[in-house]
């Protein structure tokens, strides 16, 4: 399977020029691939780990959560709660992992509760439960990791999908491309060589001719 | 740099404590309903968007669409019954997916 072209000595040289830039293209592409695999595999380990311990712990929290239900009154539970001490303020700046962009998370707590450093629990303690107390405990605990797991996990995805797209440019080069090309420079080669004997013979030939003649 | 928001959907016994931590909840009990606000907050500027895995075991369209965007960042939790494993699963797929084979979980599966 050959690209069709003229067989001509230009022609050669541009084919040639194209077959050198496709594999340093094929190298680069290559050790682009390998160095991505290679993060990508130290971050999915440590999204694995950080998502099975958030697992746990928010399984944890919410089985005390439960609890906390079960013992108060709903109507109770959803006054102690309504009003939260605090907000979340998300900060997004980018981080650049093989030039693939993904997305840091930095986070700060903000007080809204009013007077001076107010606790995590919004609420007296009058008509709540000590489980409720554990269960936001637990969970004020949990979010740093679950902030944490949001851009291992995103790297991960977008890493996961640039991994992807390049196996693919790196294969298309190596089993198509560059197949292509070498055999099209080998056609054309063998093409010149040929009409360079046939006119070889010819000249041959003619001077035959042209000795009988004299 | 800008500012952005950290929202949670999931079932109302879920996630009613997240809101004691500064994070917005939007409690829906259908698949549908999580579709709609899902909708409503990719629009908005959220940064992190956390969904139960028993929601977003019927988007998963949607989610694997969402996830090659470079925001939001979609998070799986486990609700309050438990974990499903989606959220592992989908680290398995993405392993597959960037080196062919699985080689993290190649043990216990």
């Amino acid at each position: 399977m050959e690209i069709r072209v003229n067989p001509t000595r230009m022609e050669l040289n541009r084919l040639k020029k194209r077959l050198t830039m496709a594999q340093r293209g094929h190298k680069l592409l290559k050790d682009k691939r390998d160095e991505l695999i290679r993060q990508f595999l130290i971050l999915v380990r440590k999204n694995k780990d950080l998502r099975e311990h958030m697992e746990e712990e928010l399984t944890g929290a919410f089985g005390k959560f439960l609890l906390a239900r079960a013992v108060m009154p709903a109507e109770n539970l959803e006054e102690a709660l309504m009003y939260p001490t605090k907000t979340l303020n998300l900060e997004i700046s980018q981080q650049n992992i093989m030039s693939v962009y993904a997305p840091k998370f930095d986070w700060a707590e903000e007080d809204t509760g009013g007077e001076g450093k107010s606790s995590i629990y919004p609420y007296g303690f009058v008509d709540t439960s000590a489980e409720l107390d554990s269960s936001i405990e637990t969970l004020s605990g949990v979010l740093d990791q679950l902030m944490e797991l949001a851009e291992v996990e995103k790297s991960v995805q977008l890493l996961a999908e640039e991994i992807e797209k390049t196996r693919r440019r790196v294969n298309a080069l190596e089993y198509i491309l560059i197949p292509k090309l070498e055999e099209t420079i080998k056609y054309i080669k063998m093409k010149l060589d040929e009409s360079e004997r046939g006119a070889l013979t010819r000249l041959m030939k003619i001077k035959d001719v042209v000795r009988a003649k004299m | 740099m800008s500012t952005y928001k950290i929202a949670v959907i999931g079932d109302k016994d879920s996630i009613l404590g997240f809101k004691t931590i500064g994070v917005e909840t939007f409690p829906v009990t259908s698949s549908e309903a999580a579709l709609n606000s899902l909708k409503k907050l990719v629009s908005d500027n959220y940064g992190v968007i956390f969904i139960t895995e028993e929601l977003a075991r019927d988007l998963e369209d949607v989610l694997s669409e969402l996830n090659k965007r470079y925001l939001p960042a979609i998070v799986l939790i486990p609700n309050s019954k438990g974990t499903l494993g989606i959220g592992i699963k989908q680290i398995k797929r993405n392993v597959e997916k960037a080196i062919g084979a699985d080689i993290l979980f190649r043990k216990e599966g």
